[in-house]
C-alpha cells in the first residue's frame, strides 16, 4: 500500500499500463500527474508548450503505436479541443488517455466548467474515479479500452480527487509492445472522403463503448445502510459518491464510473428500483440532463442543491433536509488572506509603475495576475491564457481614435510561449500598436516552477536549447525590442514611459528577472533594514504590498521582517528618504 | 447523540494556516502515521494559488473506514491551527466538544500590512473562549533547535489525544523529515507532547 495522491496514482496506472509517452502543459489540479510519469522508469515525457501541442503529440505516438497519456486542467481542454474532436474520428492507434482535472470551487481557475460536456460532445469515453486506488485501477485499464474502442479515453478528476491523497495498491508494469505502424489514409487522413467514412464508424464505435458502459462494473449498484428499504436512490460519481454515503447512508446508490457515455439499462433499471430517484452532482447539471434526456423522472430535494461550487456532505444534508451539526459562526471582522507575490518578485516593481503610469492593463494568468490585487491593483482584465497580447490589441483598436490611457498587455514567459506567440502574429501581421510587457521570471512559477518554451529547463531534464526571447519577438516582425532588469525601479519607469509615449509603434518590453522560488538561479541577499531615525512614515515602501514590509500602527515607522526579506532592494529604491538600509 | 454529516466513523482533523507553514508535511506524516498503525486515512489539500502566503487547509480523515476526503461545518474532531486568525477562520469546523490546538503566533496578512485591515483584536482570548489550548510552538521549536519545526511541535501537542503510538510517529517524522534533522524533530515532538501533557495536569 502507498498513499498517493488521485494524481500520483494516474501516473502510476498509467505506466503500469506499459503507458510510454507523456505529454502535457502544467495546470493546477493537474500538473503532479505528468511530474509524477516523468519519474518512473523507461518512459518518455515532456512540457508541450500549450494543451493542443501536447494532444496532437500524443495523437501522433498513438498513431504510431505507442501508450500515451496527456495530461492539462479543464480550461486546457478548451485549448485541446480541436484535435480531441477528430481524434474520435480517426480513433488511436496505441491506448491514449487523457487527464482533465477539473476545479469546481475554483481553488485556482479562472472558471468552473464542467468537461462532462467535451466528453459527450467529442464522443470521448470518460472515466471517472472516487478515490485514488481507482484513479490507479482506472488509468491502468483505460488504455486496454482505448484500444478496444479504437477511440482516445478521458479520465476526470477534480481537486479533491487529484490533490487528495489515500492507499493504493500498486502493480507490476504490464509489457506492452507498442503496435506495428501502418500506413492507412482512410482511419487518419480526415479530409472529407475519409472523415465521412469515420463518422459512420465513429457512430458503430460509439454504440460498442455504450453497451460496454451497460456491462462493466465501473457503474455499478451500491445498496444502502438498509435503514429505508431503498426508498431513495442517487446516481453520482467522482469524489461526490463518498460525500452522498456519508451524507445520506439510507440511499441506494448507482455509481458511475463511466460517466460519458452513460449505461442506460443501468439506469433505467435503477430507477425502477427505487421511489425516489436524485441525481447529486458539483456545479453543474450535465447528468440530471442525460438522465433526464432517458424519459427519467428526477426527484427534487427538499431544498436547492448549490449551483456553483463544491458539494460536501453537510451540503448534501442540507439539501436533503437532514439536521446537520450545529457550529460556531466565523467572526465576521477577520482580515482577509489573499495570496500576494512573494517578497522579492520581479513582478512588483512593473505592476507598480504601471499603477503610476494609470496605465489600461490588459492582463493574463500566472503569479503576475495578483497584479490585480491592493495594493498594486494594477490590472484590468484577465481572461484566458495568452489573451492579453489578443485583447490589448483589441481595446487599441477600440480606442484608437480617442484620447486614452496608454494600453498595456502583461504576460509571463510561460503563457506567452503557450498562446502569446500567436496573438503577437496577429498585431504584428495587422500593423498593431501599443505596450506589451513580457515578465520573463524564467519559469512557469504559478503551477510549481515547471520548465519552459523560453527557461532551458525540460521536464526530464533533457539537454534542450534556451530560447532568446527577445531574438524571438524580433524575428516575430517587432521592432522595438528592450530588455528590462525588473528590480531596477528606474529603468523600468523609463522603458515604460519611452513605450507608452510612442503612439505610432508596438513595442515589446522584456523584463528579465528568476522568481524567487527558483533554487538554482535566484540568489538570495542579505536582508535590508529601515533606519528609524530616517523614516519619515511616509508608508511610500509599505504601498509597493512587499509581505516584509510593514508600518508599525502607532509611529507609522516601517519595518523589514528578516525571515522574509530575500535583498532586492526594491524598497530601498523607493524611499525618498534613504531611510533603507543594507547594513 | 448529535448529528453527524458523516456515517463513516472516521475522525475529522482539520490542519490550517498560512501558505509556507510546514501544514502540508504536518499532514502527510499524520497521514503516514494512521497507516502505518493499520488504519486508512484520507487527506485533501489545496495547492495553487493559495500557496502565495494565502490561507491554507488541509482535511485530513482516518479511522477503520473513511468515506469522504473533506472537513465540514461543525464536524471537525480537532482543529490543528499553525496562526491564530486563521483558527478563528475556521473555528465553524469544530464539531460540538472538539480539540483545538492553536500555534500562539499571529501573522498579518498583506491587507493588514497596508493597512487596508486589522488584526482581531486580543485572538488568544477568543480562542480560549472557544476551549482553544494556545502552544507556543515557536518558543518551544526554537529550545529544541530551531525554529522550523514549530509543525512538529504541534503534531506533538495532537498526538496526546489520538490513539496511535508514540513510536509510530515518530518512525514517521524520522521517514519524512529533511535527512540530518530527525533528531531535531523528534526532541521537538516530544516536546510538544510534553507541553499539552503539562497543561492537562
Ligand atoms: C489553458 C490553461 N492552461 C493552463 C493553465 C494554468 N496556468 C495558469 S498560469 C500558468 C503559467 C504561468 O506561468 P508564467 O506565464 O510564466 O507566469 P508566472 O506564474 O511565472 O508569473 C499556467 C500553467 C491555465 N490557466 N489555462
Amino acid at each position: 500500500m502507498e498513499l498517493l495522491s488521485g494524481n500520483q496514482a494516474i501516473a502510476q496506472g498509467a505506466w503500469e499500463a506499459g503507458c510510454q509517452i507523456g505529454v502535457a502543459y502544467p495546470g493546477t489540479p493537474s500538473t503532479e500527474t505528468m511530474e509524477t510519469f516523468a519519474k518512473l522508469p523507461d518512459v518518455y515525457a515532456e512540457w508541450a508548450p500549450n494543451e493542443k501541442v501536447a494532444v496532437e503529440v500524443g495523437a501522433g505516438a498513438s498513431a504510431a503505436g505507442t501508450r500515451v497519456l496527456a495530461t492539462m486542467k479543464h480550461v486546457g481542454v478548451n485549448v485541446a479541443a480541436d484535435p480531441l474532436f477528430t481524434l474520435a474520428y480517426t480513433g488511436v492507434g496505441g491506448g491514449m488517455l487523457i487527464l482533465t482535472a477539473d476545479d469546481p470551487g475554483m481553488h485556482s481557475s479562472q472558471n468552473e466548467q464542467d468537461n462532462h460536456f467535451y466528453a459527450r460532445a467529442a464522443h470521448i469515453p470518460m472515466l471517472e474515479p472516487s478515490d485514488s486506488q481507482e484513479a490507479h485501477d482506472m488509468a491502468k485499464v483505460a488504455f486496454e479500452l482505448s484500444e478496444r474502442f479504437d477511440l482516445p479515453f478521458f479520465i476526470r478528476s477534480t481537486v479533491r480527487i487529484s490533490h487528495a491523497k489515500s492507499p493504493v495498491e500498486v502493480g507490476e508494469r504490464e509489457n506492452f509492445t507498442p503496435k506495428q505502424y501502418k500506413k492507412n489514409p482512410a482511419k487518419w487522413v480526415m479530409m472529407p472522403a475519409f472523415a465521412i467514412g469515420r463518422r459512420a464508424s465513429l457512430d458503430q464505435r460509439v454504440d460498442a463503448v455504450t453497451a460496454w458502459a451497460d456491462e462493466t462494473p465501473l457503474n455499478r449498484i451500491v445498496p444502502g445502510d438498509g435503514s429505508d428499504d431503498g426508498d431513495i436512490g442517487v446516481i453520482c460519481t467522482g469524489a461526490i459518491y463518498q460525500y452522498v454515503r456519508d451524507a445520506l447512508p439510507e440511499a441506494r446508490i448507482l455509481k458511475l464510473g463511466v460517466t460519458w457515455p452513460l449505461p442506460k439499462l443501468k439506469i433505467q433499471n435503477f430507477a425502477f428500483g427505487v421511489k425516489h430517484l436524485y441525481v447529486v452532482e458539483e456545479a453543474s447539471t450535465y447528468l440530471s440532463e442525460q438522465v433526464r434526456a432517458l424519459g427519467i423522472k428526477l426527484d427534487q430535494p427538499e431544498n436547492p442543491l448549490p449551483r456553483d461550487g463544491e458539494l460536501d456532505p453537510w451540503a448534501i444534508q442540507i439539501a436533503f433536509g437532514k439536521r446537520v451539526p450545529t457550529h460556531t459562526d466565523t467572526p465576521e471582522d477577520l482580515p482577509a488572506r489573499p495570496p500576494a507575490l512573494c517578497a522579492g518578485c520581479p513582478h512588483r516593481p512593473v505592476f507598480r509603475e504601471l499603477g503610476r503610469l494609470h496605465a489600461i492593463v490588459v492582463g493574463d494568468i500566472g503569479c503576475y495576475t495578483l497584479g490585480a490585487l491592493p495594493p498594486l491593483s494594477a490590472m484590468d482584465t484577465t481572461l484566458c491564457m495568452g489573451a492579453s497580447v489578443s485583447m490589448g490589441h483589441g481595446f487599441e483598436l477600440a480606442l484608437h481614435h480617442t484620447e486614452h490611457r496608454p494600453i498595456v498587455s502583461v504576460i509571463g514567459d510561460s503563457t506567452f510561449g503557450h498562446s502569446g506567440l500567436e496573438s503577437l502574429l496577429g498585431t504584428v501581421y495587422n500593423s498593431g500598436i501599443g505596450t506589451i510587457c513580457i515578465l520573463d521570471n524564467r519559469t512557469t512559477a504559478m503551477t510549481g516552477q515547471q520548465g519552459d518554451m523560453f527557461n532551458g529547463i525540460t521536464l526530464q531534464h533533457r539537454p534542450t536549447r534556451e530560447l532568446n526571447m527577445a531574438q524571438v519577438v524580433r524575428a516575430l516582425g517587432v521592432d522595438d525590442v528592450e530588455e528590462i532588469n525588473p528590480n531596477n525601479i528606474k529603468a523600468v519607469r523609463e522603458a515604460l514611459q519611452r513605450a507608452t509615449k510612442a503612439d505610432d509603434r508596438l513595442s515589446v518590453l522584456i523584463f528579465r528577472s528568476p522568481c524567487v522560488q527558483l533554487k538554482d538561479s535566484f540568489v538570495r541577499q542579505k536582508p535590508l533594514h529601515v533606519d528609524e531615525e530616517k523614516c519619515t512614515t511616509c508608508g511610500v515602501c509599505v504601498s509597493i504590498g512587499c509581505p516584509a514590509l510593514s508600518s508599525d500602527l502607532d509611529s507609522g515607522i516601517a519595518h523589514i521582517d528578516e525571515v522574509q526579506c530575500v535583498g532586492c532592494k526594491q524598497c530601498q529604491q523607493y524611499c525618498a528618504f534613504h531611510a533603507i538600509k543594507e547594513d | 447523540m448529535t448529528s453527524s454529516v458523516y456515517s463513516d466513523g472516521a475522525t475529522s482533523v482539520l490542519l490550517c494556516g498560512v501558505g509556507g507553514q510546514g501544514t502540508i508535511l504536518a499532514a502527510d506524516i499524520l497521514a503516514k502515521t494512521v497507516c502505518a498503525s493499520g488504519d486508512v486515512v484520507k487527506l485533501s489539500e489545496i495547492h495553487g494559488m493559495a500557496q502565495r502566503g494565502g490561507s491554507v487547509t488541509t482535511d485530513v480523515r482516518f479511522g477503520k473506514y473513511v468515506n469522504s476526503m473533506v472537513c465540514c461545518q461543525g464536524s471537525c474532531d480537532a482543529i490543528l491551527a499553525f496562526e491564530t486568525t486563521e483558527a478563528l477562520r475556521n473555528i465553524s469546523y469544530l464539531r460540538d466538544g472538539g480539540m483545538l490546538i492553536v500555534n500562539d503566533q499571529s501573522i498579518k496578512p498583506l491587507p493588514v500590512l497596508t493597512g487596508d485591515s486589522v488584526m482581531p483584536e486580543e485572538p488568544e482570548s477568543q480562542l480560549r473562549a472557544y476551549g482553544g489550548k494556545l502552544i507556543p510552538a515557536q518558543d518551544i521549536a526554537q529550545k529544541t533547535g530551531s525554529i522550523k519545526t514549530a509543525n512538529v511541535v504541534l503534531l506533538g501537542a495532537l498526538s496526546t489525544s489520538l490513539l496511535y503510538e508514540q513510536r509510530v510517529w515518530e518512525e514517521q517524522i524520522s521517514a519524512s523529515v529533511p535527512k540530518g534533522t530527525e533528531a531535531m524533530n523528534i526532541a521537538a515532538f516530544r516536546a510538544g507532547r510534553a507541553f499539552v501533557q503539562n497543561i492537562h495536569d
